[in-house]
């Protein structure tokens, strides 16, 4: 995401997602899970690596998500499974003013 | 240890594993238990991390892929083993002391250990090249397999081994005609005599799967893709899938061009080694004094030796292996070992019970044994053959191992037959490291995490070696340590009403969320119903009270009490699929109607539109209860099966357990409702009712324990209530009835439960009666005063703001 150009796209705002809690919202064609963590709001890609899972319906904690299909983990900061497989999803910065979130993605 | 040649680019103790199976990864294990300081690199030619491929029809019955994998990918980094996925090796260049990739890479070694198995042996069958001809070795097979089998009229297995029949067995389970054909008069020919293999062949038909014995096929059929076999005899059979499971071909190539001494595979002496001092070879690719083993137990004694070899470390010389075969068929028990086929010794056959227990004796030494429907002491049995032990009373032995126990057991008994562990190493790892539970065993020597039939043995050894009871205590959050008894105490000392309290208190669910919705459903049964609800801290069904499906949508399943329905409510069922577009309309096990196929936001709507309450299916919690139409109807009948199940389910409708209930009334012993296999089940019978806990028909089969039998219907509600409450404060969470009741105990169960002079049951019956009054409908609920839990944020928003965040912004990550 170091485009020299970004996007910042507000895609609602900072009560629509409460805390520990994920949302799933479609910017230019890419599903994006927000999640508002312990320490801030976190944005990855929606569907878990494994078998697709929808990632913004999992338990969160500790700065991981569990996907509600099968259990795979997955760092919210990294975008790393760190349990349940291998691989990784993308990570999208968030950004947050006026109550508004932003979500931080390529031109 | 001298290598002959002096090493080139690598160190000499610079390890090159060829071979991401079973063989390369034990080497690699081995090596690191041993203290080989030296680097490790194992080269897999599959894109996927050493998994247990003798567990491979466990995928043909839909267990994942990578439930099979041997070690998580961290292990990997902790023992600094190189793990190359995807690296094929077409050379080995001796003399330069480095293994040649197809594009050219030098991978340099100081020793070599080739663990590059075997390929599946095809037969030269006429037309075995046509489609949806498989094998059966990888998972890709496996995927294949079950992609050719969807709608087929009939699956050939060619082959009627252990693989076969494994195959075979996962395949008749999607319920598709399923014939093994077998070359030989008998299956399993290496490890059976003719009386145990007519058993099998028996068993076998009873789980659906034909076994044809005594063909030759000669041709496969059909025009492109397969049609039918045609045997020797001209008869011919229709099949649309065929799988070939004809024995396995060792891969000696790369050992052949590169000079190895070779036979039918690489020759190995009693350290492993080939005929380069620099290369050693382990598992289905080496031959050892004219054996190549092509099961997994011998993989491991190899192992060991050869990463001995390396490290120096005495464990003796390979002597060879005795094989020993256990047939992982669901429902068939069977352990084979040694040589079955010689005379002597003695068997005990039992035909109504399809027990079949043989142990052979020549010249006075047990060579063989045969366990089949009862393998109770297979340990102990499979040890004298192993250790070709003297055996003056045949008989007597036999009796002494169906009395086995593990602390008769000699040290060099194998435990674990997955992992090739055996019980010296268990109870030395217990000693030597103080592991004090069965899980802190698995995870040092590995036993147990194969299958699992192991697990009874292990957790017998911890409880004899430490003295012990093995209990290991079941941690509701295993990251901080806390048992449900302790995260309870936090809860009622601290009168805490909400999951996040909880968390705030003594930690569980803050490194990770895995245990809330154990500490969820602490916090409600503690507060009786009136805790302080967080959707956070609940599983996806519980958030939206809908079932969460692989494609991301859910199924509602509306209440309908006892399994009667109505026109009207058929009609509004039907009315709302139709009106929402619904997948699919399905009755389930439970005599319900599931509506698949529901996005999130359709579902306060359907709720609503329906006017039924939640039937709860997707929460633990109670489900149905199942009737048979009893008396109303039936004129078997003799208790009325349909009005009691309505007013238990009425009476239990929104009570949360710690694992779903599944009930049923049979208004008979007939059991139409099949009250025997049921969380709590129960049977109108002569004068009254019986009431059965703990039954099972899903993964495991458990007929319930007979908790009590009383006269009336009422009595049946108050004696199971009391159950219900009794189990929903004392099991773990996630701990099904039929687990409970096997901890518990039937009679502590009927203590708490019945004796009324204690006063404990009027208590349970109380605190449930409480807990029943604070429940509510959550679709009701919802429908009125919808939450956000079923709202996503919306499809490409507006505005879009272009430019670099502005100075001041909080970017999430840094915050």
């Amino acid at each position: 995401m170091s485009a020299d150009i970004t996007r910042l796209v507000a895609v609602g705002r900072v009560e629509d997602v409460p805390i520990n809690e994920g949302k799933t919202v479609s910017v230019g064609g890419r599903a994006i899970a927000l999640f508002h963590t312990e320490t801030g709001f976190r944005a990855i890609a929606a569907a878990c690596p494994h078998r697709g899972g929808p990632l913004a319906d999992g338990l969160v904690g500790g700065g991981v998500v569990i996907c509600p299909l099968h259990g795979w983990r997955i760092d919210l900061s990294c975008g790393e499974v760190v349990a349940g497989g291998e691989g990784s999803v993308p990570v999208y910065p968030v950004v947050e003013r006026d109550g508004w979130l932003y979500l931080e993605v390529g031109a | 240890m001298t290598t002959g040649t002096a090493p080139r680019d690598a160190a000499e103790n610079d390890v090159v594993i060829v071979g991401g199976g079973i063989a390369g990864q034990a080497v690699a294990e081995r090596l690191r238990e041993y203290g080989h300081t030296g680097s490790i690199t194992i080269l897999a030619r599959e894109h996927r991390a050493p998994y247990d491929r003798v567990r491979l029809s466990a995928l043909l019955e839909g267990v994942d892929a990578d439930d099979l994998r041997l070690r998580p990918g961290s292990w990997y980094d902790d023992h600094e083993v190189a793990l190359r996925l995807g690296v094929t090796v077409d050379a080995i260049d001796r003399a330069g002391h480095a293994v040649v990739t197809p594009g050219g890479e030098r991978i340099p070694y100081g020793r070599l250990v080739l663990a590059i198995g075997s390929e599946a042996m095809v037969p030269p069958i006429a037309g075995s090249d046509k489609g949806n001809v498989f094998v059966f070795r990888t998972p890709e097979d496996c995927e294949g397999i079950l992609a050719a089998a969807r709608g087929a009229r009939r699956v050939c297995v060619l082959g009627g081994g252990l693989l076969g029949l494994e195959a075979a067995r996962g395949i008749v389970a999607h319920g598709i005609p399923t014939t093994v054909v077998h070359l030989t008069d008998r299956l399993m020919e290496r490890q059976l005599d003719a009386p145990s293999a007519r058993m099998l062949t028996d068993r076998m038909a009873g789980l659906d799967v034909e076994v044809l014995l005594d063909r030759s096929t000669q041709e496969v059929l059909g025009n492109g893709v397969v049609q039918g076999l045609r045997f020797a005899d001209g008869e011919t059979l229709e099949c649309d899938v065929l799988v070939i499971s004809a024995g396995i071909r060792p891969n000696a190539e790369l050992a052949r061009v590169a000079g190895l001494d070779c036979n039918r595979a690489v020759l190995v002496d009693d350290t492993l080694t080939t005929s380069d001092p620099a290369v050693l070879a382990v598992g289905e690719c080496a031959e050892h004094r004219g054996v190549v083993y092509g099961l997994v137990a011998p993989i491991f004694d190899q192992a060991k030796v050869a990463a001995a070899t390396i490290v120096g470390t005495a464990v003796g010389p390979y002597m060879g292996s005795v094989p020993s075969a256990a047939l992982k068929v669901m429902g068939i028990d069977l352990v084979a070992a040694g040589d079955p086929l010689a005379d002597g010794g003695v068997a005990l056959v039992d035909p109504e019970r399809g027990v079949y227990r043989r142990l052979v004796v020549t010249n006075g030494r047990a060579t063989g044994a045969i366990l089949m429907g009862d393998t109770t002491g297979a340990e102990a049995l499979l040890s004298l053959v192993a250790r070709s032990a003297e055996v003056a009373d045949p008989l007597e032995a036999l009796a002494e191992a169906a009395r086995s126990d593990v602390a008769a057991l000699s040290d060099d008994t194998q435990i674990c037959s997955c992992n090739g562990v055996s019980k010296g190493e268990i109870t030395c790892a217990i000693r030597e490291r103080g592991l004090k539970a069965p899980s802190e065993v698995q995870a040092v020597t590995r036993a147990g995490t194969g299958c699992g039939s192991c697990k009874p043995l292990v957790a017998k050894l911890v409880e004899t070696e430490t003295g012990e009871s093995s209990s290991e205590p079941a941690y509701l959050c295993p990251c901080r340590m806390l048992t449900r008894e302790e995260v309870a105490d936090t809860i009622r000392s601290g009168g805490l009403r909400a999951a996040s309290d909880v968390g705030e208190a003594c930690g569980a669910g803050r490194d990770c969320a895995a245990c809330k919705p154990a500490v969820s459903y602490l916090v409600s049964l503690i507060n009786a119903n009136r805790h302080d609800e967080e959707r956070q801290a609940r599983f996806i069904n519980d958030r939206v009270h809908a079932n969460i499906q692989r494609d991301g949508t859910f199924s509602v399943v509306p209440r309908i009490y006892g399994g009667v329905t109505s026109p009207d409510e058929l009609r509004r069922i039907a009315d709302v699929a139709e009106r929402y577009d619904v997948a699919m309309v399905k009755i389930t096990g439970g005599q319900r109607i599931d509506l698949l196929g529901v996005r999130k936001d359709q579902l306060p709507d359907i709720w609503r539109d329906l006017g039924m309450p939640s039937g709860h299916a997707y929460a633990k919690a109670v489900r149905t209860v199942k009737t048979c139409v009893g008396t109303d109807f039936c004129r078997f009948g003799i208790g009325d099966a349909i009005g009691l199940g309505i007013e238990i389910e009425k009476a239990w409708e929104g009570i949360h357990t710690p694992h779903k209930v599944k009930s049923a009334v049979s208004g008979c012993p007939r059991n139409c409702a099949e009250s025997l296999v049921k969380d709590i089940g129960i049977v109108a019978v002569e004068g009254g009712w019986e009431i059965l806990i703990g039954g099972a028909a899903g993964a495991n089969v458990r007929r319930g324990d007979l908790l009590a039998t009383v006269a009336n219907g009422e009595a049946v509600l108050s004696v199971t209530s009391t159950f219900l409450q009794y189990y929903r404060e004392n099991a773990d969470y996630l701990e099904r009835t039929y687990a409970f009741v096997e901890r518990i105990g039937i009679d502590e169960i009927r203590r708490a439960v019945l004796d009324e002079q204690s006063g404990e049951p009027a208590a349970l019956r109380e605190r449930f009666a409480l807990a029943k009054a604070a429940v509510g409908d959550p679709w009701k609920d919802a429908v009125a005063a919808p939450d956000g839990a079923f709202s996503d944020l919306g499809d490409d928003p507006e505005p879009a703001l272009v430019g670099p965040p502005a100075d001041g912004l909080m970017v999430g990550r840094d915050r």
